[in-house]
């Protein structure tokens, strides 16, 4: 598998915060789940890399790998059943996967932290919101739980929930979903980490609340400089919010590219369909587009190109030889910087 | 498929109705595209539609101490073989209102009017009747279909309760015909739920729903829980099977491009109210109710090239509790034009003034006592 991104190969410096290049790497990173009914391959050499400041969009549908990427950077995985066969997973240059606990413990929170979904699973309903934000405090900072407290309020100041005086003692059934989302943020911005992985924090809410949500992500994001990782299937919070975007299935990476260039010219059969499968006004009445069939078993994926069932443009080269991500150029050939497509016929997708 | 057609006759026949019966059933349009307005007498009138869920105290001796009103005076039309969508956010009654139409929950008080017959006031045989006439198509098709029973008992049930439908020895082959028409290999007759996908179990919800030969499907979230390239292949069914059935459907969901995609007429609703309700041109190109040109404003559009140039309007706040709902409009607390006579009066759902009588897009039910039309980027 080709890695598009040229900024590899610099043995950096350790913690240094000089170090060049993206803050986190993943390299031909692979995981699977080993079931009663055989090994999922939930994730088979995925590529990326996010530098700060930026944001880097995943894109795909369930069952594409997209959280199970996310855990294994952040080192939540459960293992097992999960099992991390290959790969390198490098946040400044270091490879997270051969650290010990100890040493990926003093990472995660302090300069990896996560967003999830479903607030209200994710808080503990037992525990006030306080507590919960004071504790990366005490935990990380070893600060008292007056001195904890405080911070905690200061933090729901920063996320704009109202009277965060008052309510720093409330319990999470006591926020409306936008609230609880914005207290999973606070939590995640608690020791201004470099990076941010958010995990389809807005899929739960409303789309009133879904956009003060954004805005605010995108606020704090530009405030400490953070690079973030987006995990999403929404194509519309992708084209409001991300710099870059990885489009994934079957547990790859079919095709990446900045924001724009995506949405003008996919060069992938499968971003095309789901760009084509977006009700358009000129289509109003007509049938959608529908990519036919469904995605892929993952312990069965077919041979060759994992697409390729349900690919119109799908060849006798698609079922028997998986597709690298090619680099994709003019038709001229000259190179277009940063955007590779995993298709056989990426050219004709694109050009054709 | 001669077994799929309408029920009229069978409606007419049955001994328990009573004689209202208005001409609609044989005033059926030809096509099904053409404007709503001239199609004579709607297939269900809801009129004042309200339902209060009391909230109460103590454990023995339970007192009443308020109500939360999910709906709170819903008045709508659906004619035959069109499409009403709702929209609307979570908790804005929509999910509720749908219940009512099919009359799993009781109204407080308002009518719905099938075919000229209030079905709020029905009991017994006469609502058996009706509800075979008014079918349901779930959100979530994971937990919407009874993972001990085959495919083939889940789409026969409603032949158990309706055995006039379909006789005894007749079942199999019509649930495998309704398999067919879904697009589900009527092989798969005895396979459970689990053995298929999201999309498959949203068929199947779909083809439950078709059973009995229903005119109205009410469509409560039907695509929301699926994936992107799966939806699609949902809605296209739907519409085969409309211009198929000359179905009627109540489409509520909250995401605002297939709303419109699929809808001739469409209803948004704040807090148990109807916003605004108008054909899919008036309410996405002219909007004229605040609340309607805000939701319109923060869809996300699928087009990066719109990012800069788009006007956002981000509302403050949360859709305030429905058990305690402002005074006057119901929207003014988050309305970056309310005024004092908004706190005092209650807009209704008309025909704003200003644009009565004209000839423009604007000119639609809009409640709203400063109604004025926005061209906001509108969800493609």
């Amino acid at each position: 598998m080709t890695i598009i991104e040229t900024t590899a190969d610099v043995p950096a410096p350790r913690g240094d915060r000089q170090h060049e290049g993206p803050l986190l790497e993943v390299r031909d990173l692979h995981v699977e789940f080993h079931t009663r009914d055989g090994v999922t391959k939930a994730v088979n050499g995925v590529n990326y890399s996010v530098s700060a400041g930026e944001t880097l969009a995943v894109l795909g549908e369930s069952g594409s790998g997209k959280s199970v990427t996310a855990q294994a950077v952040m080192g939540i995985l459960d293992m097992p059943p999960g099992r991390i066969p290959k790969g390198e997973i490098l946040f400044r240059g270091q490879d997270m996967l051969r650290m010990s606990a100890e040493e990926r413990r003093a990472l995660r929170g302090r300069k990896i932290a996560m967003i999830f979904q479903d607030a209200l699973s994710s808080l503990n309903p037992v525990l006030s919101v306080g507590y919960q934000l004071g504790e990366m405090f005490r935990v990380h900072e070893g600060l008292s739980k007056k001195e904890a407290k405080a911070k905690a309020i200061e933090l729901m100041d920063k996320v704009k929930i109202p009277a965060a005086a008052a309510r720093v003692g409330d319990y999470p059934h006591q926020f409306s979903g936008g609230m609880r989302q914005r207290i999973m943020i606070a939590m995640a911005l608690a020791l201004e980490p470099d990076l941010i992985i958010a995990d389809e924090p807005t899929t739960a809410l409303d789309v009133t609340v879904q956009a003060q949500v954004m805005d605010l992500l995108a606020e704090l994001q530009a405030e400490y400089n953070m690079g973030l990782i987006l995990i999403t299937h929404d194509l519309g919070v992708v084209a409001d919010v991300a710099d870059r975007i990885a489009v994934m299935y079957a547990g790859r990476i079919v095709e990446t590219a900045p924001v724009h260039e995506l949405y003008q010219r996919p060069a992938h059969p499968y971003t095309r369909g789901l760009l084509d499968s977006i009700p358009r006004l000129d289509q109003k009445g007509e049938e959608l587009y529908a990519i036919k069939g469904l995605p892929p078993n993952l312990t069965r994926i077919p041979t060759g190109c994992a697409f390729n069932p349900r690919c119109p443009k799908a060849g006798d080269v698609c079922r028997t030889d998986v597709p690298a991500l090619h680099q994709v150029t003019e038709q001229d050939g000259t190179e277009l910087p940063g955007r590779g497509s995993a298709c056989h016929f990426w050219k004709e997708t694109i050009h054709g | 498929m001669a077994e799929l057609s309408k029920n009229d006759e069978a409606l007419v026949d049955s001994p328990d109705r009573t004689g209202v019966q208005p001409p609609a059933a044989e005033a059926k349009p030809a096509g099904t595209a053409g404007a709503p307005v001239d199609r004579g007498e709607p297939i269900l009138r809801v009129r004042n539609l309200v339902k209060h869920f009391p909230m109460t105290q103590g454990i023995l001796f339970k007192k009443k101490i308020g109500a939360v009103k999910a709906v709170d005076g819903v008045s709508f039309d659906l004619h035959q073989g069109e499409t009403l969508g709702i929209v609307g956010e979570s908790g804005c009654g929509k999910s509720t209102v749908a219940k009512l139409l099919m009359s799993l929950e009781t109204a407080t008080s308002g009518e719905v009017f099938y075919k000229g017959q209030d079905i709020t006031r029905l009991s017994g045989r006469a609502l058996k009747a009706v509800r075979r006439n008014i079918q349901m198509v779930f959100q979530d098709p994971y937990t919407s279909l009874n993972p001990r029973m085959t495919v083939g008992d889940i789409i026969g049930e409603p032949f158990d309760i309706h055995p006039e439908v379909a006789p005894k020895g007749d079942r199999s082959r019509r649930v495998q015909e309704l398999l067919d028409v879904v697009g589900l290999n009527p092989e798969y007759i005895n396979r459970y739920p689990h053995q298929f996908s999201g999309g498959q179990r949203q068929r199947i919800g779909i083809a439950r729903g078709l059973a009995l030969n229903p005119e109205i499907i009410v469509c409560d979230e039907p695509v929301s829980a699926l994936d992107v390239s799966v939806q699609a292949q949902v809605i296209n069914l739907m519409g085969k099977l409309q211009d198929e059935f000359d179905l009627s459907y109540v489409f509520i969901a909250h995401d605002l491009s297939i709303v419109r995609h699929i809808s001739d007429r469409v209803g948004v609703m704040y807090l148990g109210r109807m916003a605004e309700i108008g054909t899919d041109t008036q309410i996405y190109d002219h909007p004229t109710h605040p609340y309607t040109q805000a939701l319109l404003s923060a869809v996300p559009v699928p087009d990066p090239e719109s990012r800069e140039v788009r006007e956002r309007i981000i509302l403050s706040g949360d859709v305030p509790s429905p058990a305690n709902p402002p005074s006057g409009c119901s929207f003014r607390t988050r309305c970056w034009k309310a005024e004092d006579k908004c706190a005092t009066e209650v807009p209704l759902l008309a025909v704003p003034e200003r644009f009565a009588g004209r000839d423009t897009p604007a000119a639609h039910e809009s409640a709203c006592h400063f109604a004025e039309e926005k061209d906001v980027v509108h969800a493609a």
